[in-house]
């Protein structure tokens, strides 16, 4: 039955066929080849119209013209010559001037004492370490002078940089890494900048020794951490203050800062490079002024070339915290060690800060005595706290354009250099400063 | 005939012709790579056959000599081995592979890659060398990648307990401590961070950081120290360890010296003004003798004008920033040093890495950067910057200047190039690999070398031309921020550089750099004659010896210690994980007595820890098969 139904059908079909009128049989025939070139013609030619050829990629390779690597547009810069020891008194193009522009705080550049050893040590080791300290370029010296850090600093460990800019600029990408989230001060100086930036963690600015600032931040992410807690388990938080900003000349409120630290669980790494071997009784920086105990803060870090005299840069802190800079510290791993004759520079001048701290009374009563001179100079405000080695003068009144202003200052420093007193125009990266400090 | 299909697998076939004269062979390599459907005919006997389908990655070599050893993929598949051996066959898929030859510099076959074995062939791209160009990177046999693997295991499951007994107080930790008040603070470390540390790295860590108590010349005393805590602190015991051979400092031209005409004129300066600068190149920190060493450093590099800054590190880190910027590309070699891969990373410029020393992997980089602009906008790119380095401090491996100087002009590139090893340690003159390859330094438009090495000093320059410079000297983070290099160290470059220049009137610069490359020669010869593994080029100072796995690192650098020889062993991250190594630096200074009394001892310890993997001198015998696979030899 079912088959005598389906012959039915297809005779059906066949007779409708044949009754169908021509035009429609031609039609049907028409679309029926058109579906079938649509089904095998190849659909879209895009891929090879986009395709380059040969030819059009090395036109566009002749085409290129890159920029110059460098702007044409700077004039040649010549920098002041110095002969001689940039010691108190300085020889500046030919001419001799009182030194109010080096970093010599204690007076230890020229230092006797200090050059005999440097000079021991020469003879001894020579001049390079020729390594980095991994490999054969740890010397005994060094760590004497580690030693002799973590002694004077009254801290677990120290550790030597053979470079002051490469020294917090590496501790704190030695911790900081991506994901985790830093509070810093607005002033903070280039170096720490520049750690910032290598660390790739999160950064948050606030106002410079703004205490409110910073704790509004603090409880901004406080509330951030209560809506995702498993993050903020792993999410580690530093402040990274100045102990005396080079910036400003002022000095950052310790006491309360380590309050922050306990009440919202955040590290400080403290970065003293003017203020070590000036503030306190014996020189030990910002938390000796304080009287903060130096466990408080996690990290200090300074360099050896303002107060020190030498070079290189040290950070110190517990061992827990310090010694992992040993693998993880950038400048320090993959760098040669400080030339030995350096280090023995440090650690004379370290001995005789320790043996002698009236010399940090002295420095104060001199800053203090600059200070009150400079203070009430008509046309320039003064920045600065009065105990601060290195102070700021800026224009009362701004000319209206920072070259203009740079232009009066470079005026009024080249007039003291006539007058024999060496002062120095302070030079930023205009571009390059997260906070471009005005011109002084 | 054997047909292969889709299988995972690297297959390198290597066949040697042996040539006339001492070991020499040309190789050629052919992989197959992964889920890449290829046909090869090859005749591979029946054992071989199973291997291939049970195992599935592996590596199989032939020889003239037909011997059959095998290998894991990764080292098949590692760096340009794979690389040359894609070519080879997308070679033979004829020129299918989008590039068509007559627009590419470099595009013959055979060329640039890691030769499996020591290679003379004159490759078509010779006319930019003038002298042959030989560089040998031998495969890891795959036994010892297995075993490396394995010990990698062993340790790290002895860690996981180790590390189950410190937390259950059954074993004394030694490890630093969070601070009572500080433990809710969220951890400074992740813990599996210092699991390496911890558990490896501390077993060994004897090898390195060694404090040495003398000039880091020829020979060194050394502190000795002991542990009574398996590493984790050191005492020392007040004696000294005297006369190590020192193998370890990057003391190429003799310069780390505690006598002579460096020290004596370094005195004179520290006498005169002080070790302390105490200001920067901006502002008081210029002085008369930092002016005179960087006319000097120019006039030595044969540049118009050259600046100088107080750390090498820091050189580059401090000063591609300022070079390069957001819309710019640099191709950065991938095995370059941490500070070049610091600067590139604070410019904020777009970074591609390209294969170590590869010129197609850079030529198709470039290429593909000029043609293609930068991603999404496809705007072109403001500037590209090559980055590379002159030795590589961990390979051996020199760079391709040539290759590369041709590229760069092709493409209009700029090149910068890190001689820090380079530097004094190469050349006829001294004056580095440009030297070295007879070329003109005015090609290279950012020559940046230090002073740690063969001038026994410290800092870095950069050299170029006038614009570069002055630019530098407005806009580096150094010259503004930075304090300047120290007097002594000014003097000390001054004087050696110097005596290389032969400007003292003596002989004495040109002798040592003539002996520091019969040193190289020599003692690499020596080497690679006893049945180690070296890496690198022939006339490289830096010697790197394969030791491969991790116990060996250790044991090497104390037996070497014991024999009175002070070498430097290195192993993973500054390594990939199976490459461990120990690093010969030659010196000026040894003298053949001495590197004799080196190679005696290397070849004694090599014997007592297994380490002359080198399959070049004793085929195997068992794994023996008639050789006619002839179509592999292309």
């Amino acid at each position: 039955n079912m088959a005598s139904g389906q012959q039915w059908v297809l005779v059906e079909m066949v007779q409708a066929f044949y009754e169908a009128p021509a035009y429609h049989l031609i039609l049907e025939g028409i679309l029926i080849l058109w579906i079938i070139r649509l089904v095998f013609s190849k659909t879209y030619k895009l891929h090879e119209t986009s395709k380059l050829t040969e030819k059009e990629k090395e036109d566009l390779i002749e085409e290129w013209q890159p920029e110059p690597l460098v702007s044409k547009d700077h004039p040649s810069l010549s920098y002041d010559v110095v002969t001689g020891p940039p010691s108190h008194k300085i020889i500046i193009n030919g001419k001799e001037c009182i030194n109010f522009a080096s970093f010599n705080f204690l007076g230890l550049l020229d230092n006797e004492r200090v050059k005999v050893s440097a000079l021991a040590s020469l003879k001894k080791y020579g001049v390079g370490t020729c390594g980095p300290r991994g490999f054969y370029g740890t010397f005994d010296v060094h760590l004497e002078l580690e030693t002799h850090l973590a002694k004077f600093m009254k801290t677990e460990e120290a550790i030597i940089y053979s470079y002051g800019f490469a020294t917090i600029a590496s501790a704190i990408p030695a911790y900081s890494k991506r994901g985790d989230i830093i509070f810093v001060d607005e002033a903070a100086c280039f170096s720490i900048q520049k750690g910032l930036q290598a660390s790739r963690s999160l950064i948050k600015y606030f106002k410079h020794n703004d205490m409110e600032d910073l704790e509004r931040l603090l409880k901004e992410q406080e509330l951030e951490d209560h809506k995702n807690p498993r993050k903020a388990r792993v999410t580690r938080k530093f402040i990274v203050v100045e102990g005396l900003y080079i910036n400003t000349a002022d000095i950052c409120p310790l006491p309360k800062l380590v309050k922050l630290k306990y009440k919202y669980k955040v590290r400080i790494f403290l970065e003293e490079s003017m203020s070590f071997g000036v503030l306190g009784e014996h020189g030990r920086g910002v938390t000796e002024h304080f009287g903060i105990n130096i466990e408080d803060i996690d990290l200090i870090s300074a360099n050896m070339e303002n107060a020190v005299a030498s070079i290189g840069g040290f950070c110190c802190g517990r061992s827990f915290v310090i010694d992992h800079q040993r693998l993880s510290g950038q400048g320090y791993c993959f760098s040669a060690s400080l030339p030995p004759m350096l280090a023995a520079a440090a650690i004379e001048a370290l001995s005789i800060m320790e043996e002698d701290p009236d010399i940090f009374t002295v420095l104060r009563e001199k800053c203090k005595h600059v200070y009150k001179a400079l203070e009430g100079t008509p046309g320039l405000k003064l920045v600065g706290v009065p105990f601060a080695p290195a102070l700021h003068l800026q224009l009362e009144r701004s000319l209206g354009s920072r070259d203009a202003d740079m232009q009066l200052l470079r005026t009024i420093v080249d007039h003291c250099l006539e007058r024999r007193v060496a002062l120095t125009l302070a030079r930023y990266l205009e571009k390059d400063e997260r906070f471009l400090p005005p011109p002084r | 005939m054997v047909f292969i299909d889709d299988l995972c697998i690297g297959v390198t076939a290597l066949a040697n012709e042996t040539t006339q004269g001492r070991g020499f062979r040309r190789a050629r390599v052919i992989t197959l790579h992964s889920r890449r459907l290829i046909h090869v005919p090859l005749r591979i006997p029946d054992f071989v056959n199973n291997i291939i389908q049970v195992g599935g990655s592996f590596n199989c070599e032939m020889s003239s000599r037909s011997r059959l050893t095998k290998m894991t993929e990764s080292s098949a598949n590692k760096l340009l081995n794979g690389d040359a051996c894609n070519r080879t066959i997308n070679e033979k898929k004829s020129s299918k592979n989008g590039f068509v030859k007559s627009h590419c510099l470099f595009q013959q076959p055979h060329k640039y890659r890691r030769t499996v074995e020591k290679n003379q062939n004159v490759t078509p791209s010779s006319s930019l060398y003038k002298k042959p160009f030989v560089e040998s990177f031998e495969e890891t046999p795959l036994l010892v990648a297995v075993l490396t693997y394995m010990g990698y295991g062993i340790l790290t499951i002895f860690g996981y307990l180790r590390d189950f007994l410190r937390h259950w107080n059954i074993e004394k930790c030694h490890v630093a401590q969070e601070r009572e008040e500080q433990k809710d603070f969220v951890p400074l470390y992740q813990d599996f961070e210092n699991f390496y540390t911890r558990n490896l790295y501390m077993r060994i860590r004897d090898n390195w950081n060694r404090p040495i108590c003398s000039v880091p010349g020829a020979k060194i005393d050394l502190v000795d120290r002991v542990s009574h805590n398996y590493n984790w602190t050191f005492e020392h015991t007040g004696k000294v360890v005297k006369d190590v051979i020192n193998l370890g400092s990057y003391n190429y031209l003799g310069f780390a010296e505690n006598t002579g005409a460096c020290v004596d004129a370094s005195i004179e300066v520290t006498q005169k003004y002080g070790v302390g600068v105490g200001s920067t190149r901006c502002e008081m920190g210029n002085m008369d003798i930092h002016e005179e060493l960087e006319q000097l450093v120019a006039r030595f590099l044969g540049v118009e004008s050259a600046m100088t800054f107080g750390m090498g590190f820091a050189t580059n880190s401090m000063n591609i920033p300022v070079l390069t910027g957001k819309g710019c590309l640099i191709l950065s070699d991938e095995l370059n040093h941490a500070s070049l891969v610091l600067g590139v990373r604070l410019s904020g410029s777009t970074i591609r890495v390209f294969k170590h020393n590869n010129m197609q992997s850079l030529e198709k980089m470039l290429r593909d950067a000029i043609v293609h602009g930068q991603p999404r906008t496809h705007r072109p790119w403001k500037k590209i910057l090559i980055v590379v380095e002159g030795i590589y401090s961990m390979e051996g491996s020199i760079v391709r200047l040539p290759e590369i100087i041709a590229l760069k002009k092709r493409y209009k590139a700029y090149l910068y190039l890190d001689e820090a090893h380079s530097i004094g340690a190469l050349g006829p003159n001294g004056r580095g690999v440009v030297d070295y390859f007879d070329l003109d330094s005015k090609d290279v438009d950012i020559m940046m070398g230090t002073f740690t090495k063969s001038f026994g000093a410290s800092g870095g320059y950069i050299g170029g031309k006038k614009e570069l410079i002055d630019y530098l000297r407005h806009h580096s983070h150094s010259a503004l921020y930075a304090t300047s290099m120290p007097p002594p160290v000014v003097q000390q470059i001054i004087t050696s550089m110097k005596i290389i220049m032969g400007e003292d009137g003596t002989t004495l610069g040109a002798d040592r750099i003539r002996q520091l490359s019969e040193n190289t020669t020599y003692f690499r010869r020596k080497l690679h004659d006893m049945g180690f593994i070296i890496y690198g080029n022939d006339h490289s100072p830096v010697v790197p010896m394969m030791l491969y796995m991790p116990a060996k690192i250790g044991a090497f650098g104390r037996e070497m210690l014991k024999r009175n020889i002070g070498t430097v062993v290195v192993g993973f991250p500054a390594t990939p994980i199976i490459e461990s190594r120990a690093r010969f630096c030659l010196s000026a200074l040894h003298t053949r007595e001495m590197l004799d009394t080196a190679l005696q001892a290397i070849s004694e310890v090599g014997e007592l820890l297994q380490l002359k993997y080198s399959r070049h001198q004793q085929p195997h015998p068992s794994l023996e098969w008639t050789s006619e696979d002839s179509q592999l030899q292309d």
